[in-house]
This record gives C-alpha cells, sequence and structure tokens, in this order.
C-alpha cells in the first residue's frame, strides 16, 4: 500500500458523560491528490469525523483511534494544539457551509487572504498583495483587482464562498475539506462552485474531503463516495458503483430518495422506507430510482403518465395573463374566476444609507399573474429574486409599494385589521426553517393551535383539532406536550404544516419548505404535501430554487428573477422548451441524478 | 439570507448543544448558588431562632472577641454579631428583591414595548422617545436618587430600596429592548403573525418566554448591585435606620474600633462581599446558559 495522504483508523468518539458512541470505529483513508465525497444525513457523524481531522473537535467529546496524515508526526487526535496549528496552515483547510459567518465581517477579503500568506510565512512580505490577487483570480473572482478591497458583506453568497476557497487553497494544502460548501448557495452558483472546487483542487493536485447530503452533488467532484449512516460508515465505493449497485439498504434509499423524477406505483416519490421495498433489481419502479440498469433517459418517461394525472385534477391550470383577468369584482364562489389575482405589483425597499445616495432596491417590479382554485403554482428562483418578497405581500405581512393583489374576496393592498385576518383563515404558510419557525419554549399543541387561539376557541375544541391534525402529518400524537427540540428536522416541518392547516385554509403557501432538510426526508415531506394537498383540496403556492422540487409537486410554474417574470406557465412545457435562457440555465444547474450518472459515464 | 445558518445541521446538535450547556453548570454557578443559599438560610433562620435577641444590650459582655458563647463576638453595646448578621441577611434580601422587583416589573414592560412600538410606521418616533428617556435616567447615579430621596421622605430602608430599584431599571429596559427585537425578527413570530395573532398576545406569548433567560441574569447582576448600594447608602446613614439591624450600618458602627477590634467590621463586610460575589458568579453561570452568543460557541 502506498503511502496515504490520510488515513483514519478505528475512530471512535463518545461524548462525556454518555455511554454509546457518536462515531464507531469509523476507518478511511485518502490516497494524494484523490477526491473522496463524505456522504449522510445531518447526525450520521460527517461533520464530526471531518473536524478530528483538522483536531477542531469539541472538548466535550472523547476520541479514540488515530487519525495521521502524510507530513504530520503522530496522530491528530493526541496533538497539542500548537502542533495541530501549524498542521492547519501547512497541511489541511477547509471550507465551511457558510461563508458569511466564516468570514471576518470587519476585514477586507484581500487582508483575510493575506493574513493566511502572513502567517504561514512561506511567502515574502512584498510579494503578498500580488500572491492575494492570483488567488483571486485562481478562483475566478469577477474583478478580482477591486474584490480585494471589499468586505464581506459587499459580495454574493458565490463571491464570498470562492473567496473562502481562496484563503483555504492560500498555502497550497495537502488536503482540502469542504463541509457542505455550496448547500447556502443558489444553483445557479452552486455548479459554478463545484466546478471550480474540482478545478482547483486537480491544479494544486491536493486531496479532497467533500462532505455533503447530496448525493446529487457528488458526482461531478469527486471520485470515490464514502455513505455514513449513524455513526458508522455504512459503504465505500467508486462514485459508479454507488450510483449503479448500491450495496448497502442505506444508500439504496439516499439514491431512490434523491431522484426527485423517480415515483413508486403510487406515484409518490421513494423515501428510505418504500426504497427497501423497490430495491430489487427486476422491479419495474426499481430500476427508475436507479439508472445505470438500463438507460438513463428512461426514469423521465416513467414518471409521466402520473404527472399529467395530477394536472388534471388540478383543473383549467394555466397561469393567465392578468389582462384578461380583468375581473375584479367580488365574487370568488365563481368557478372560473381565479382565487388569487396579483397584478402590476411592485414592492421597493429604500434602503437607508448615511452617506450613500440612496437609490430604492426593486424587490418586485410589476408583477401579474392569477391563480385558479385548486391550483398548484410553484415560484422559482434564485435568491435575490422577489420570491419570498411576493409570498410575504400575499399573505399580508406587509404592503406592496403599487399594484393589487385579490385573495378570494379581499383586497390585500389596502385590507383593514378586520379583512386581513379573515384573509390569514384562507390563506398560511409553511416557512422554510422548521428550526426559527417554531418558538423554542411553547409545547408543540400550543404551537399548532396558535391560529385557533387567536380565533378565540375553547381549549378542548382545539386539542382536538390539534390531535387529528397531527394524525394527518404522520405524526404522534404523544408530541403534543413535547418542546420543537425534542424533534428532527422532517418531523418539525410537520409540526409547521400542522400549524398551517389546521385553520383548514383553502390556500397553502410554502416559502422553501424542504431546502433546510435532508434529502431523505426531503421526499417523505413532499409526499406528505401532495397527499394534503389533495386531501383538503388545497391551492397551493410554492416557493422554491429547486426546479426538481417544483417539477414533482406543481402544475404550473413561474420562473422569477430579479423582481421580473421571466417566464410562466405548464410545468411540463416550461421544463420540455424552456423559451428564455435564464430558465435553461436554472434547468441545467439544478442537480440531478440522472444528470450526474450522465457526467461520469 | 436565512437568519440562522447553522441551525440547518440537525435537531440533535441543538441537543448536544443543550446537554452541552447543561455540562457547564460549572463551578461559577454552583459556588453562587452555594453562597446565595448560606444567606437565604441565614435570614430565614433568623425568623425561627437566633443565639440572643438583637436588641438586648449587655454592657458587661461588650467588645468581645469571638468565643464559644459568642461566635462572632460582640458590638460595643454587647451585643451579639452573629445574631446582627441573621438579622441584617433579612434586609439585604429584602432590599434585593423590592428593588430588583421594581425595576423587572417597570423596565422589561418598557423594554418590550419600545422594541413593538418600533416595528410600525407611527411608533419609531414613540419608541426613540422611550429609550432616550430611559438613557436620561441610566445617567442618573442611584446614590445620588437615594439622597434625594432622603431628603424629601425620611432616609429608611422604604426610599432606599425604590431608589435603588429606579436606577436599575434602564438596564432591565435596554436588555428587554434588545431581547425583544431578536425575537421579533425571528420566524415564529412571522408564523403567529400569519396565524393572526395580535401584538400583545405576540409579547405575551412569545417575547416574554424567549428573553426571560436574558431578564434572569439582569436580574441576579442587579440584585449583587442593590445589596451594595443598600449596605453604602445605610453606611451613609441614608439607608436602614437603627435599631433595625443591617450590615452596612454594622459596618459603619465599627469604624471606631477598628483599631482595637477590627473583627466587628471583618463579619458584616465579608458577608456583604459574599453575598455580591454569590449573585454575581451565579449571574456569569447563568449568563453562560442563556446567552445565544455562548451558545453558538460550541456549535459543531
Amino acid at each position: 500500500m502506498a503511502e496515504n495522504l490520510l488515513e483514519v483508523r478505528d475512530l471512535t468518539i463518545t461524548p462525556a458523560g454518555a455511554e454509546a458512541p457518536v462515531l464507531h470505529d469509523v476507518s478511511l483513508s485518502l490516497a494524494p491528490g484523490e477526491r473522496v465525497g463524505l456522504i449522510g444525513e445531518s447526525g450520521s457523524g460527517k461533520s464530526l469525523t471531518a473536524q478530528s481531522v483538522m483536531g477542531l473537535l469539541p472538548e466535550e467529546l472523547r476520541a479514540q483511534g488515530t487519525v495521521s496524515l502524510h507530513g504530520f508526526a503522530g496522530n491528530v487526535l493526541e496533538a497539542k494544539e500548537k502542533t495541530l496549528a501549524k498542521m492547519r496552515s501547512d497541511l489541511v483547510s477547509m471550507v465551511f457551509q457558510e461563508p458569511m459567518s466564516a468570514l471576518n465581517p470587519l476585514m477586507r477579503i484581500g487582508d483575510q487572504i493575506a493574513e493566511v500568506l502572513r502567517i504561514h510565512g512561506e511567502v515574502a512580505r512584498g510579494d503578498i498583495p500580488g500572491r492575494v490577487l492570483d488567488l483571486l483570480t485562481s478562483v475566478h473572482m469577477p474583478d478580482p483587482d477591486s474584490a480585494r478591497y471589499a468586505y464581506p458583506h459587499q459580495m454574493s453568497g458565490g463571491q464570498r464562498q470562492r473567496a473562502m476557497l481562496a484563503i483555504a487553497l492560500a498555502n497550497s494544502p495537502r488536503l482540502l475539506i469542504c463541509d457542505e460548501p455550496t448547500t447556502a448557495l443558489d444553483v445557479t452558483v452552486q455548479k459554478h462552485m463545484l466546478d471550480l472546487i474540482a478545478e482547483r483542487v486537480a491544479a494544486v493536485q491536493a486531496g479532497l474531503l467533500f462532505i455533503t447530503h447530496d448525493l446529487a452533488v457528488v458526482a461531478g467532484v469527486c471520485d470515490r463516495v464514502i455513505v455514513m449512516y449513524a455513526g458508522r460508515i455504512v459503504e465505500t465505493g467508486s462514485v459508479h458503483q454507488i450510483f449503479t449497485d448500491p450495496q448497502h439498504e442505506y444508500t439504496r434509499g439516499l439514491l431512490a430518495s434523491s431522484d426527485l423524477e423517480a415515483t413508486d406505483a403510487h406515484g409518490k416519490l421513494f423515501t428510505l422506507k418504500t426504497a427497501l421495498s423497490y430495491a430489487g433489481p427486476v422491479d419495474g419502479a426499481g430500476s427508475g430510482e436507479m439508472p445505470g440498469h438500463t438507460n438513463e433517459a428512461e426514469p423521465v418517461n416513467e414518471a409521466e403518465p402520473v404527472k399529467a394525472d395530477s394536472t388534471a385534477a388540478g383543473g383549467p391550470a394555466d397561469v393567465r395573463d392578468p389582462a384578461s383577468a380583468s375581473a375584479r369584482e367580488t365574487g370568488a364562489a365563481d368557478e372560473s374566476a381565479p382565487l388569487i389575482d396579483v397584478s402590476g405589483v411592485s414592492k421597493h425597499f429604500r434602503s437607508r444609507g448615511l452617506l450613500r445616495r440612496r437609490s430604492p432596491v426593486r424587490a418586485l417590479d410589476d408583477i401579474s399573474f392569477s391563480v385558479t382554485s385548486g391550483q398548484r403554482l410553484g415560484i422559482v428562483g434564485e435568491s435575490g429574486s422577489g420570491k419570498s418578497t411576493l409570498l410575504t405581500i400575499l399573505s399580508g405581512l406587509d404592503r406592496p409599494t403599487s399594484g393589487r393583489v385579490r385573495v378570494g374576496d379581499i383586497r390585500v393592498e389596502s385590507a383593514s385589521a378586520p379583512a386581513l385576518r379573515s384573509l390569514r383563515e384562507d390563506l398560511q404558510i409553511v416557512f422554510q426553517d422548521p428550526f426559527a419557525s417554531l418558538d423554542p419554549r411553547m409545547r408543540v399543541e400550543d404551537i399548532v393551535s396558535e391560529p385557533l387561539t387567536a380565533r378565540g376557541m375553547a381549549r378542548e375544541e382545539r386539542l382536538a383539532r390539534v390531535e387529528e391534525m397531527l394524525l394527518a402529518v404522520d405524526l404522534d400524537t404523544k408530541a403534543m406536550r413535547r418542546y420543537p427540540h425534542q424533534f428532527s428536522g422532517g418531523q418539525r416541518q410537520r409540526i409547521s404544516i400542522a400549524r398551517a392547516l389546521v385553520t383548514r385554509p383553502q390556500i397553502l403557501v410554502a416559502d422553501e419548505p424542504v431546502s433546510a432538510l435532508d434529502v431523505s426526508v426531503r421526499s417523505q415531506v413532499l409526499n406528505l404535501l401532495t397527499d394534503l394537498v389533495d386531501d383538503y383540496a388545497l391551492t397551493l403556492l410554492f416557493v422554491s430554487h429547486d426546479l426538481g422540487v417544483v417539477k414533482h409537486l406543481c402544475s404550473d410554474v413561474i420562473v422569477m428573477k430579479d423582481g421580473h417574470i421571466v417566464e410562466s406557465g405548464a410545468t411540463e412545457d416550461i421544463y420540455a422548451n424552456p423559451r428564455e435562457d435564464y430558465t435553461r440555465k436554472l434547468i441545467a444547474a439544478t442537480p440531478s441524478l440522472a444528470g450526474a450518472l450522465a457526467s461520469i459515464t | 439570507m436565512s437568519e440562522n445558518p447553522s441551525t440547518t445541521s440537525a435537531g440533535e446538535t441543538s441537543m448536544d448543544r443543550r446537554r452541552r450547556t447543561k455540562l457547564r453548570l460549572n463551578a461559577s454557578m454552583v459556588i453562587g448558588a452555594v453562597l446565595i443559599f448560606v444567606i437565604v438560610a441565614l435570614a430565614l433562620v433568623s425568623f425561627v431562632w437566633t443565639p440572643y435577641d438583637p436588641s438586648v444590650v449587655d454592657p458587661v459582655a461588650r467588645l468581645q472577641a469571638a468565643s464559644p458563647e459568642h461566635l462572632f463576638g460582640t458590638d460595643k453595646f454587647g451585643r451579639d454579631t452573629l445574631t446582627w448578621i441573621m438579622y441584617g441577611a433579612r434586609i439585604t434580601l429584602m432590599v434585593g428583591i423590592v428593588a430588583v422587583g421594581i425595576a423587572v416589573l417597570i423596565g422589561t414592560p418598557i423594554g418590550i414595548i419600545a422594541a413593538v412600538f418600533a416595528q410600525y410606521p407611527w411608533g419609531v418616533w414613540l419608541s426613540a422617545v422611550i429609550m432616550r428617556a430611559n438613557d436620561i435616567l441610566l445617567a442618573f447615579p442611584a446614590l445620588l436618587l437615594a439622597i434625594v430621596f432622603a431628603a424629601v421622605y425620611q432616609p429608611g430602608t422604604g426610599p432606599a430600596m425604590v431608589a435603588v430599584g429606579i436606577a436599575a431599571i434602564p438596564g432591565f429596559a435596554r436588555v428587554a429592548r434588545s431581547g425583544t427585537m431578536q425575537v421579533l425578527g425571528s420566524e415564529y413570530v412571522r408564523a403567529a403573525k400569519a396565524s393572526n395573532r395580535s401584538a400583545p398576545a405576540i409579547a405575551i406569548v412569545h417575547v416574554l418566554p424567549n428573553i426571560a433567560g436574558m431578564v434572569i441574569v439582569q436580574a441576579s447582576v442587579a440584585f449583587a448591585i442593590s445589596v451594595l448600594a443598600e449596605a453604602g447608602l445605610s453606611f451613609l446613614g441614608l439607608g436602614t435606620q437603627a435599631p433595625v439591624p443591617s450590615w452596612g450600618r454594622m459596618l459603619q458602627e465599627s469604624q471606631q474600633f477598628l483599631s482595637t477590634q477590627p473583627e466587628l467590621a471583618l463579619w458584616p463586610g465579608l458577608f456583604i462581599a459574599l453575598a455580591v460575589l454569590g449573585f454575581n458568579l451565579l449571574g456569569d453561570g447563568l449568563r453562560d446558559r442563556f446567552d445565544p452568543k455562548m451558545e453558538a460557541r460550541g456549535n459543531g
């Protein structure tokens, strides 16, 4: 065996005071220049593994085993902080998930890169500015010269992550660890970032340990994949082998639930559970979830009839031209009149600058569309496109600068307080982050019944409704007395959905409800949403940056960019023949298993 | 941008964090709690039993050093120092409770209201007026306020408590305001608004429980300050009046015997120091538990 760059042997990590280890006998190795993906859901121990390699484990955790790095004498786990600091400067560096919190907000980007070079001390002082410029150029920073003088908050998320990468690569480390480096980024940026990481790592011939929960992401970047589950490594293999011939049940489940284009016999997305029952290689649906058995194009077609079905259920579901929907009179009872009518809505924010001349930010600019009852409308766009602002205005949490919004027979933009109250009886929201949208100090029963409490319903009746709703979202009624922190992300999002539906609204507005969830949980929540939308005959407005999710769930789609509607129409049409470049770009950038597989074969 | 990027990692990390902060139920908090327990116990026992009657004067036994009969010695009238320390603990705790009570009950609502008003276009100036008035109060030293009170009314425990309490209001208002603004910006408050909750309901149901931790920390620090303030005021003769036992006055009376009987100054001084230390340590410990910034530190 040739000298490995990284060698982890029997790494076991136990929290102080706990019996059971959170990481069991993890062993892995990485050859010089090799690129390895470490995959698993949150809590699987992938980040702990990475932290042990960096010598960054929190003190409360006891680690056993050995971590050795080529060029570092001894066991990283037992090394002194001083030698570790040297190691981090010479051998290993890391790119974190959230570039905004990993960069110092009070230091210019150029200075932060220079600092790393200075501490390392291999570049002569006079050469540092030149080297900083080289590094920024090498990560394809737009306008690298002036980027040196920018503060982190003046940059976009993608630019910040580029700067992070420049810092991480400044001293040509032998090993680069990336911990979910693209999770906080837009899809369009994600693709570039992944390509860039692969390119730079190859250029400096460093090893790469790439941590993610999303299988679709690793294919283009890594040679080999390590799958972790519940603190153990369950499977190791080449990307191709993992994608086409996964051995472990969990890997199969992960693969199946990552694939938003494959559905099981009931038209549902695969979850970890159902994937196990469809794992047989002869099963027709099974081959859909695992492309490569036959050919790559097939799974898309297989999902088609199911989609067409759901579109039919949505009725005459086309996004109408607002001019034709001029009927703004009160009368939502009329089946043909749209339920939601938005015309010419603009929202401008005045940025408060003390010295800078302030020009209003146009978050929304002349937006018009309408939604009929029972329609499922997806709103797609990257961050900053105004999709969340649009939701806030629709739900009456904010008022538009100009334009008209009608929901049912309520004119939202000029609604009085009582009218807003009755609007909220009919329109409920599921928020993006299930960790932030539930009050940590309230019991689940109080959280879910909050809309009913606001209505003044008696406690008994409230609790009965809550119980019913929790069952509808597949949660145990025992959950009622617990607090949010006792639940996982997926369960919390169910609680959030239960709260939204407890008033029996007609319209459900979901703001990126699955973007903060693990891939394996995502499909469960999406299936649940689909069921509930059917059962409760809901009109759904679904905001997402992930086209795959929208494609599965929505009959129609609006593509937004910089506060404008770029394109709108039936989901199928938009996917089959996007008219606009931007839409095409979005579709191309969305990571999909089929695409990932195509790229490696 | 998402408000809380680190939270995407997992539910169990927040549980880990909870457990870890529990582990940090550290030395400072335990020591603080023990000290406070001792003082509370002294005060409680004094209602049932004390070695001697605090008002009984015994000229024969005056200015004695520590002995089996008088564990802490006696003062110039032959009164038992331990008995006086025990009685003094009552006053100390009462002043702390009343003063902090005044400050919490007035300061916290002011802060919450100021933060809630600041959300509305019509309330921004009102919020600013409230907070600036608060700042003016903050510029007023507690001691000066107490002297004014003592001059206008009579010097005594009551006015001293109120003065110390009023002086502590701005601290609570500020803590409550910043905490409330944080909570009001959270997604769960947006969710509550979308659920038709009124502003007062949100303030009570969501804001109060979530800022309680910060207010408790502030209260424990304010308690320490008011113990010190009461002792200082009594020392100056502006606080508790004779013949009610008070640590501050004991300290003052011990002055004339400082060279001959330093023990007399030692005991009240020591207990004042222990009480202040106890509440400060407890405050530090509680801050570790409640301060979100400290919590985020251990996040993996």
